[in-house]
């Protein structure tokens, strides 16, 4: 199971990975284990406000339907349009071709992206993994 | 893994959609441990068994199957069985797993009365399955069979045979729950780690993969076959699920469910299973409702993507015969949204035979 080191995530099994205030979306390869397959990716629409644990989609495989959360505040800005035609990248490449859709997250005093407080790092996630069993 | 009725269960080995398009094009080796075998047995086995199920048991030939139900007084289905007649007087019932309990049970007491025992011989068995066109090669190879003269290519459906495969004693039947040609092989629980990896070496170059239940269950939801829990239940008799055949009544002697079943077949089910394929990428998925013109006519009781067909799939009871509803305007509801849907014929899938 592969847990890059530079990204950020949920315990919802997300991953944020940011590039000055955009900040790209997707689900963990652990995450898209645990689904199986995945048939079919409800995003949310350009231009939508999400917030930080909020439902703001959904991902269904096989056995069954997630809600799919934004990790982040901001703005959708841009969302995969490839996973329509091909939801199994969301297996394939969950860290790549995989990804779900970026946000504008807004900034804090000095410019920088406002990113929760309790995102956590690559060894917390793989920690949490290890303890869900 | 999952647990599942209290087994520790492989859900995927990999891809459940690459397991279950092996299964169509090769051969799948699925891990089946978990069902429940009832060993009935004695002068009177036969007789106990039409008492206590739908079918005609005493009238079918050592060596073969039938697939067949176990019904409540009022009717309705407590499990459905395979039964295996292993000698004149041997017979061997195949309960699904959450359900093993209540079968042994009730053919416990139903068979009071009769000069035959009944034992839940779960634990005695391991059970392999090997499903898809290439299974017959695949375990040919590695199957001996104490009929004298019988070759296993030369099994006919639904029958089995005592014999050895890579050695080791067991049952060898040529049944399964895929909608495939395939075999069942029922070994002792100790042999059943030799049997499965001799099984996987002989397929490793003929395309077969490990499946899990993931594939079981989208295998035998293309091929029009109910599960227990979702089509199947106390609620519902077999004519509701399109299964009446297997309801002898003309068999001699009384059997449990009888009147009621009658009164059913009469009558006309008072649901009626359907298929439908969906028009998006979105599953219709257990307890879904089924919508003619915005009003709610049914119930899904199993959906999933099809593998084979390439669309979504499901199975849904209707308060209406699916005839009636020609012309009308049929969707799911799927968490909100009504998602077209189009009755079809089962079984989805049907093998080339």
């Amino acid at each position: 199971m592969s847990v890059p080191a530079e990204l950020h995530y949920t315990p919802e099994h997300e991953w944020v990975s940011l590039e000055g205030t955009s900040a790209s979306v997707g689900i963990t390869d652990y995450a898209a284990q645990q689904l199986g397959d995945v048939v079919y990716v409800s995003l949310p629409a350009l231009g939508a406000t999400v917030a930080a644990g909020e439902p703001c989609g959904e991902v269904e495989s096989v056995k069954s339907v997630s809600d799919l959360y934004s990790p982040v505040d901001g703005e959708v800005t841009e969302v995969n349009a490839e996973l329509e035609g091909d939801p199994s990248l969301v297996n394939a490449e969950p860290y790549a071709a995989g990804w779900m859709f970026r946000v504008r997250v807004a900034q804090d005093g000095n410019g920088d992206a406002a990113l929760p407080a309790d995102l956590l790092s690559a060894a917390e996630y793989e920690e949490l993994t290890k303890s869900a069993g | 893994m999952t647990s599942f009725a209290g087994w520790q269960m492989p859900l995927r080995y990999g891809s459940e959609t690459a397991e279950h398009l092996a299964v169509r094009r090769a051969a799948g080796l699925f891990d089946l441990s978990h069902m429940g075998e009832i060993a009935v047995t004695g002068p009177d086995a036969g007789a106990a068994l039409d008492y206590a199920l739908t079918g005609q048991l005493s009238a079918m030939a050592p060596g073969r199957a039938r697939y067949t139900m176990i019904c409540a007084e009022d009717g309705g289905v407590l499990d459905d069985l395979v039964v295996y007649r292993q000698g004149e007087q041997e017979f061997l019932v195949i309960a699904n797993a959450s359900n093993t309990a209540t079968v042994f049970g009730a053919l416990t007491d139903r068979a009071a009365g009769y000069d035959a025992a009944v034992v839940d011989s779960t634990q005695d068995y391991a059970l392999i399955a090997v499903q898809g066109p290439a299974a017959a090669g695949i375990l040919a190879p590695l199957a001996r069979l104490a009929p004298a003269g019988l070759e296993l290519g030369a099994m006919k459906y639904y029958a089995g045979a005592f014999g050895t495969v890579a050695g080791r004693e067991a049952w060898v039947a040529r049944t399964g729950y895929t909608g495939e040609d395939g075999f069942e092989v029922y070994s002792r629980p100790d042999d059943a780690e030799h049997v499965w990896t001799a099984l996987a070496a002989e397929g490793s170059g003929a395309g077969l993969v490990p499946a899990g239940l993931a594939a079981r269950d989208t295998l035998r939801l293309e091929a029009g076959m109910p599960l227990y829990g979702n089509e199947l239940g106390p609620d519902v008799t077999p004519f509701e699920a399109g299964l009446g055949r297997v309801v002898k009544f003309d068999k001699p002697g009384e059997f449990v469910g009888r009147e009621a079943l009658a009164a059913r077949a009469a009558a006309g089910p008072s649901r009626h299973l359907a298929g439908l394929t969906i028009g998006s990428r979105r599953i219709a998925r257990h307890g879904y409702p089924v919508l003619a013109d915005g009003r709610t006519c049914g119930t899904v009781t199993s959906g999933a993507p099809s593998p084979t067909l390439g669309v979504p799939i499901a199975m849904a009871y209707l308060d209406r015969p699916a005839a009636s509803l020609a012309g009308a305007d049929l969707s799911v509801g799927i968490r909100g949204e009504a998602v077209p849907a189009h009755l079809t014929d089962l079984p989805f899938y049907s093998r080339r035979r």
